[in-house]
């Protein structure tokens, strides 16, 4: 065995690699083709499904639900866009101003996930209820009309999301600026360069991998989230994931379930490799030259 | 007289409670001038400079530039522009943007910025790696570089951190003499802070040594040389022979010193300074080995005889042994070839000598300690 991986030595790289590709077969690639299959049934619950190659039921689909995929593009995009400006100057102050307490900062940061998403999502429901803590000391200190309401409301959606996905937002943006060298940035400060134009002709560029790999990292599990509109949302207000999961688990229709999920993923993948044309692909994977 | 363009009035910069970094320093620099702060790791030359760029604030003291104080005014509204040690070029711009950055941010017309960035890439002889990225390019090219872009923005002073210290030594010889010609073609005054004795004397006007956050001797090269005003100022630039000795008499504008170790020898009343007990100091190349008994006169002599010696070429280094053991370093330059004549070997009695006009004094250590000093670079040894 060993003397004749000796003679082939590229035997050894695919045969270290064979763990991987074979997770990645065994539920990636298969579950993936599988699922395409199953867009491509026909039937019931009851009656059953057959192979019927219905090609049909992506055009049929696409018709029915297009509000809901707009829904998620508009929610998710909103979202992180939120995410980069609660995100950036909190990243920005931990890498710059953090000084020792750096890692206590970043701990803070990555608190919340040691508790369930459902229930800090829940929490939001009490924080955002229409006389709960936010609103009701606002209302009572008439800073807002009575009737004013957040909870099931698109923005309470959005809120949602972006509280959930800051550290995705965050890390990444908090690791490109960290590896910004104090010196670049003293030099911009001696080449007469103001705060601001520090911030738009130095720090930023310098940290677009960090912007990059946050938007990505927020943006697309953000199209394909179903909790934040099912637990903050009203019935005006779903996105693509909660009719997947409607599909999936509710009503059990497969196909439509399952020929959703391929327009999502496909979507999001365009939408990904147009942005990574765009922003240039050495930043997408991080690799430029010092 | 030469204008003032920077100057520092009993600049003071701690930390904590304890540590001063720099301790009350006040010092002028020429207009034109190319000044060099020049000291050991730790001696506050970086801070002095730093605070003159804007990066520290002094924790008291007042720092004036061309008249007027700038104490307090961050860096980005002062006319004075840094040369970064590690470069600092910025990654995501090409070198003429990196160069042209200061003209901009000063929105300077875009023709104006063009031609001027295009002349300095031209001064540092740069123009063809104009589009590269800072990434592409070699580390003398990213000095030269970083050299442009600070100077394109013709500040009134130019200030260098230890610029050269990440460039090999070839390099580093090359681009001394590149430095002083930019700097005499510019007319800038230049601030140069390193910690190596030769760049400090190879480019210098003046030099301030420095040495626990304050300046020991500060002069033209050749006056801080020849005649050095502490025991670490002799020991930093250059070799010294020291030799502890008391004051016994005068005559005219010399001074007679009786050394420790028995002999009388002369040197400049000026270098006493009215002190009683000094060191007698010589530098190694300013020594002649004579015969031993036949003292030339008018000149200072003391026995001894030949430990060792080295041949590097150019000269021979000499240590020889006086009466109580103390070893004196003597450079022979190697005018004739060498031939290894009888008077040159290890064990040869000698006459150790020296014009009175080349010896300079020091303050002696304190009584009861050890003069610990390296016997060939004359160095203290702490």
């Amino acid at each position: 065995m060993f003397a004749w991986l000796r003679r082939h030595p590229s035997a050894t790289a695919y045969l270290l690699l064979a763990p991987g590709i074979l997770y990645l077969a065994l539920f990636y690639v298969w579950p993936t083709v599988g699922m395409f299959l199953v867009s491509l049934e026909t039937g019931t619950i009851q009656t059953g499904y057959t192979q019927s190659w219905n090609f049909g039921v992506y055009p049929q689909v696409l018709g029915e639900y297009w509000g809901d995929f707009l829904n998620s593009i508009l929610y998710g995009g909103a979202a992180t866009l939120a995410t980069f400006a609660i995100g950036f100057p909190l990243a920005w102050f931990v890498a710059f101003r953090g000084g020792r307490y750096k890692t206590l900062l970043l701990f803070l940061i990555i608190a919340p996930f040691f508790t369930s998403f459902i229930l800090r999502t829940i929490s939001w429901k009490i924080i955002l209820a229409d006389n709960g803590f936010l609103l009701g000391t606002l209302k009572d200190l008439g800073l807002l009309p009575d009737e004013t309401r957040i909870l099931a409301t698109p923005v309470a959606v959005i809120a949602g999301i972006t509280y959930n996905f800051l550290p995705f937002m965050t890390l990444p943006l908090y690791v490109a600026l960290e590896k910004i060298p104090p010196s670049v940035l003293e030099a911009a400060q001696d080449l007469y360069a103001d705060p601001l134009s520090r911030l738009r002709r130095v720090t930023l560029p310098l940290a677009m991998p960090g912007v990059i790999a946050g938007s990505l990292l927020t943006f697309i599990p953000a199209v394909g989230d179903f909790v934040n509109a099912e637990l903050l949302g009203n019935p005006r207000t779903t996105m693509i994931g909660n009719v997947i999961q409607a599909r999936f688990l509710k009503v059990s229709d497969y196909p439509t379930g399952a020929a959703l999920a391929f327009i999502l993923m496909a979507a999001i993948l365009t939408g990904v490799l147009v942005y990574a044309r765009l922003a240039g692909t050495e930043e997408l994977y991080g690799a430029r030259a010092g | 007289m030469a204008q003032v363009d920077v100057r520092l009035v009993d600049v003071t910069k701690t930390y904590g409670s304890d540590v001063r970094a720099v301790d009350g320093i006040s010092l002028d620099v020429l207009d034109g001038e190319f000044f060099s702060l020049l000291g050991p790791s730790g001696c506050g030359k970086t801070t002095t400079l730093r605070m003159i760029g804007g990066f520290e604030e002094p924790t008291s003291g007042r720092i004036e530039l061309q008249g007027e104080e700038v104490t307090w005014l961050p860096p980005h509204r002062r006319n004075v522009n840094t040369v970064f040690q590690n470069y600092a070029l910025f990654p995501h711009l090409s070198i003429r943007e990196n160069v042209a950055f200061g003209l901009r941010r000063r929105k300077v017309a875009d023709a104006e910025v063009r031609t001027r960035v295009a002349e300095m890439l031209e001064l540092v002889e740069l123009s063809a790696l104009a589009d590269r990225k800072p990434g592409q390019i070699s580390g003398g090219q990213a000095q030269r570089v970083a050299l442009a872009r600070a100077l394109v923005n013709r500040p009134a002073v130019l200030l260098l951190d230890e610029p050269l210290g990440a460039l090999d030594l070839r390099l580093r010889k090359q681009m001394q003499i590149e430095l002083k010609r930019i700097q005499v073609e510019v007319g800038i005054t230049f601030i140069y802070v390193t910690h190596d004795q030769e760049e400090a004397m190879t480019m210098s006007d003046r030099i301030a040594v420095m040495n626990h956050g304050r300046y020991e001797q500060l002069g033209a090269p050749a006056e801080i040389y020849e005649r050095p005003s502490t025991r670490f100022v002799a020991g930093f630039l250059g070799a010294s022979n020291l030799l502890p000795g008391t004051v016994v008499g005068a005559e005219g504008d010399h001074v007679a010193v009786r050394l420790d170790l028995g002999p009388i020898v002369r040197l400049p009343a000026a270098a006493i300074a009215g002190r009683s007990r000094v060191d007698v100091g010589v530098r190694p190349e300013k020594i002649r080995l004579g015969s031993a008994g036949a003292a030339t006169p008018g000149v200072n002599a003391i026995p001894g005889h030949i430990q060792d010696l080295s041949y590097t070429g150019v000269s021979t280094q000499y240590r020889v042994a006086l009466a109580d053991g103390h070893l004196v370093t003597a450079y022979a330059q190697n005018i004739a070839r060498a031939d290894g004549g009888a008077s040159a070997l290890p064990g040869a009695e000698v006459l150790v000598e020296w014009d009175p006009a080349d010896a300079f004094a020091v303050d002696p250590l304190p009584a009861g300690t050890e003069p610990a000093t390296d016997p060939v670079t004359g160095a203290p040894i702490e």
